[in-house]
């Protein structure tokens, strides 16, 4: 250790890099998400007194981010890196987070948060996990903002986290927590009342992306379009999958708007049901700019496909 | 552990309740209760996350604990069952600042390893090549992957890759993170920032082999891959283009044999590579990314010949978002000019490659190459090549591809061939650089 802090001195005085330090101003706190789900909720506490960009766009798989050194800007100047976790974004966040050079945003930094912790985590896995269950998220579920009470939670946490970075604003930030409570409290009123109808419904999703979401509204999803996590369609999984469908009376497949509709359409065709592209992610359409709106629309979706597929 | 605290809190919470209950009458409000159910359900998930990122610290802050062989594998008292074995080593670890190891018993300890990758290289090739030739099959490389946050200012990574004829540490190096102004050094040994194909493993190669100039002018397989410092740093340019500057110094020593570029042969003979890169968002899905770079050291011939290497790269990367995962290109040239200072005559070599690799579907990619090189020490030769690929990934984590090679060499002779190749990777997710 001491070795290396010598290095670390002394590559620093070689390079001369004194040059310009960062002025410490009471500045705007810039906050990189990786998600525009975790941008959004940022948004929601931190008003204008922050800075909020998120790397990942709305209707792309976060899984599966290419990791372009055009983040890397962002990330140079964050002081706050909001990330997902679980291993949602272990494809392409960490050579990011590397090259970087920014000392607040590595993990266990002062500017790095993982959201996870603050929310509730479905389907962690009890047994050991290995790949011949695909590309399992071997933390638990990482789509987990899809439930208003995670939202919550996760806002919670930021605003904390703000506050903590920003003690003279944290006053604001506590606030505009309790602004977005109270306004998500009177949101979840009404999608629970529009969704109780249709409480117990069942449907098939492409990923396992909703499974917080089938929580909270109580849909009960029965099977995937994926034979397993991140792996794609297979003939074999398919006609299961109808089988079980037909058995079962399933009308509605939920799929990503990332993902192909081919097989989903054709399975919709074989079984009689409907296929509709559900958001995970704000942004996932022009409309759904934030984290009400993104239920707003998932539940106008659904609801007009259960009334349909009565 | 966990299920100990969640018991007591859980009691606590209850008993808190309850007595509430019985504090503030019989007017039994369901909403009072629902609220606080509620807000207990918050306190156990706060709680449940603060367990899963104490164990995530665990694993990523805290440094790996320098010990001596002795007290690593220093044999505890193992009980029988995690769950025991757990709480001793938590209370043991607070009594005395001792290491302690449970031989994979407990997930603390555990967590405290480095992730470990393990990707395995085979290649097969069929045709005849009189002047390059190929073992028919052959298990071309296993590289084990190690890699950890060192602590909070830095992290650790080796590649190690055990070729059929030995070992080599192809790299090995820690990387400082948290350096003012935004830089990023890096100390150990690495394959230098001479333009991209000398950047890359051999397991993210878009082709089974490397292309000719690769194999004629920059050290082949091995590429310029020293022991040295290596500085980085990033730049935003005005237009939304970006710079990376790359400086590094290393002892001198790159490539073997046939394809040695550079040799120290005192302790001043070091080579330094330098590398300027421009990247640029076209549109949200096609980025430009341009490269230039020069290498300086001395050859096998005394440290008064010196060779130098001037490089530019160039890469269209194309991928429209909402379907990322199944169409994408990748367009590149490199083109690299040698100059070697040798007996009787300094050479000047040129050579260049061309490539492209669309993406079919989910799982299929097919590409092209083209290649030309001049050969270092006799740049007069000039050997020519082109390459077919269809690549298919049964998932994530292996590929099977087929190339086929023609290679015309100076000597007029011709060689096809045909390249299989299986790569799989075991262990820890790889995040692969850009
Ligand atoms: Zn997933």
């Amino acid at each position: 250790m001491q070795n290396l802090n010598g290095i670390r001195a002394l590559v620093a005085v070689t390079l001369g890099m004194a040059l310009s330090a960062t002025p410490a101003a009471a500045k705007k706190l810039n906050v990189v998400t990786s998600t525009s789900d975790l941008a959004a909720l940022t948004m929601e506490v931190g008003g204008d007194r922050i800075n909020v960009d998120s790397i990942a766009k709305g209707y792309q798989d976060p899984h599966f981010v290419e990791a372009k050194p055009s983040f890397l800007l962002k990330l140079k100047q964050a002081d706050v890196l909001l990330v997902v976790g679980l291993e949602l974004e272990i494809g392409w966040l960490p050579p990011l987070i590397t090259q970087s050079g920014n000392p607040k945003v590595q993990v266990g930094g002062q500017g790095y948060l993982d959201a996870s912790q603050f929310a509730e985590i479905l389907e962690i896995p009890s047994g050991p996990v290995s790949r011949a269950m695909g590309d399992v998220h071997p933390l638990g579920n990482p789509h987990y903002w899809l439930d208003p009470a995670n939202g919550r939670r996760i806002a919670r946490g930021v605003a904390n986290k703000l506050g903590e970075l920003d003690p003279n604003d944290a006053p604001y930030f506590q606030d505009r927590f309790k602004d977005f409570d109270r306004r998500l409290s009177d949101a979840e009123k009404k999608w629970d009342a529009e969704m109780s109808p249709y409480r117990g419904r069942k449907v098939v999703t492409y990923h396992n992306s909703a499974t917080n979401f089938a929580k909270h509204f109580g849909l009960n999803v029965m099977g995937y379009v994926e034979p397993r996590p991140g792996i794609p369609p297979t003939p074999g999984h398919t006609i299961e999958l109808m089988g079980l469908m037909k058995r079962d009376k399933i009308k509605v497949i939920l799929v990503e708007p990332y993902f192909d509709l081919k097989t989903p359409d054709s399975i919709a065709r074989e079984t009689g049901s409907k296929v509709i592209v559900f958001l995970p992610s704000v942004g996932g359409e022009k409309e759904v700019t934030d984290y009400f709106k993104l239920f707003d629309y998932d539940i106008a979706l659904l609801m007009k496909a259960f009334q349909e597929t009565n | 552990m966990k299920h100990f605290i969640f018991a007591v809190v859980l009691a606590t919470l209850i008993s808190t309740t309850m007595w509430g209950q019985q504090s503030t009458a019989p007017a039994a409000d369901t909403a009072a209760l629902e609220q606080k159910f509620r807000d207990m359900e918050d306190r156990i998930i706060a709680l449940e996350g603060q367990v899963r990122a104490l164990k995530a610290t665990a694993a990523q802050a805290q440094p790996a604990p320098v010990t001596s062989p002795e007290t690593a594998t220093e044999p505890s008292p193992l009980v029988s069952g995690t769950a025991p074995a757990e709480t001793s080593a938590t209370s043991s670890s607070s009594a005395f600042a001792r290491p302690i190891n449970l031989g994979g018993a407990s997930n603390a300890g555990k967590a405290l390893n480095p992730d470990i990758s393990v990707i395995g290289d085979f290649i097969g090739v069929a045709g005849h090549n009189s002047i390059s030739p190929s073992p028919a099959l052959e298990m071309h490389e296993s590289e084990i992957g190690l890699q950890a946050i060192i602590d909070p200012y830095a992290r650790g990574d080796f590649f190690l890759s055990f070729g059929e004829k030995g070992v080599n540490v192809e790299e090995g190096f820690i990387t400082f993170t948290a350096l003012p102004a935004g830089f990023t050094a890096r100390v150990g040994k690495m394959r230098s920032a001479f333009g991209k194909v000398n950047m890359m493993h051999n397991h993210v190669l878009p082709f089974v082999d490397r292309p000719l100039v690769s194999n004629s002018l920059t050290g082949g397989e091995d590429g310029i891959d020293d022991a040295g410092f290596s500085l980085e740093h990033i730049l935003p340019a005005p237009k939304g283009i970006f710079f990376d500057v790359t400086a590094q110094l290393f002892r001198g020593d790159s490539g073997g044999g046939d394809q040695l570029v550079f040799q120290s042969h005192r302790k001043s003979d070091v080579s330094t590579v330098e590398h300027l890169r421009a990247y640029k968002d076209l549109t949200e899905s096609t980025n430009l990314d341009i490269g230039l770079s020069y290498a300086r050291g001395h050859n096998e011939l005394g440290s008064a010949f010196l060779t130098q290497l001037y490089g530019v790269d160039a890469t269209v990367h194309w991928k429209p978002l909402r379907r990322a995962i199944y169409h994408s290109f990748v367009g590149r040239g490199e083109f690299i000019w040698s100059q070697r200072q040798q007996l009787p005559v300094e050479q000047r070599a040129f050579g260049f490659y061309t490539s492209g690799e669309y993406q079919l579907g989910r799982r299929w990619f097919v590409g092209g190459r083209y290649d030309l090189s001049d050969r270092s020490r006799f740049a007069n030769q000039t050997d020519k090549g082109g390459s077919a690929i269809l690549t298919y990934w049964p998932s994530e984590f292996s590929q099977i591809r087929t190339q086929y090679r023609y290679t015309k060499y100076a000597e007029n002779i011709g060689a096809h061939e045909v390249l299989f190749q299986v790569l799989f990777s075991l262990g820890a997710h790889g995040a692969h650089p850009f």
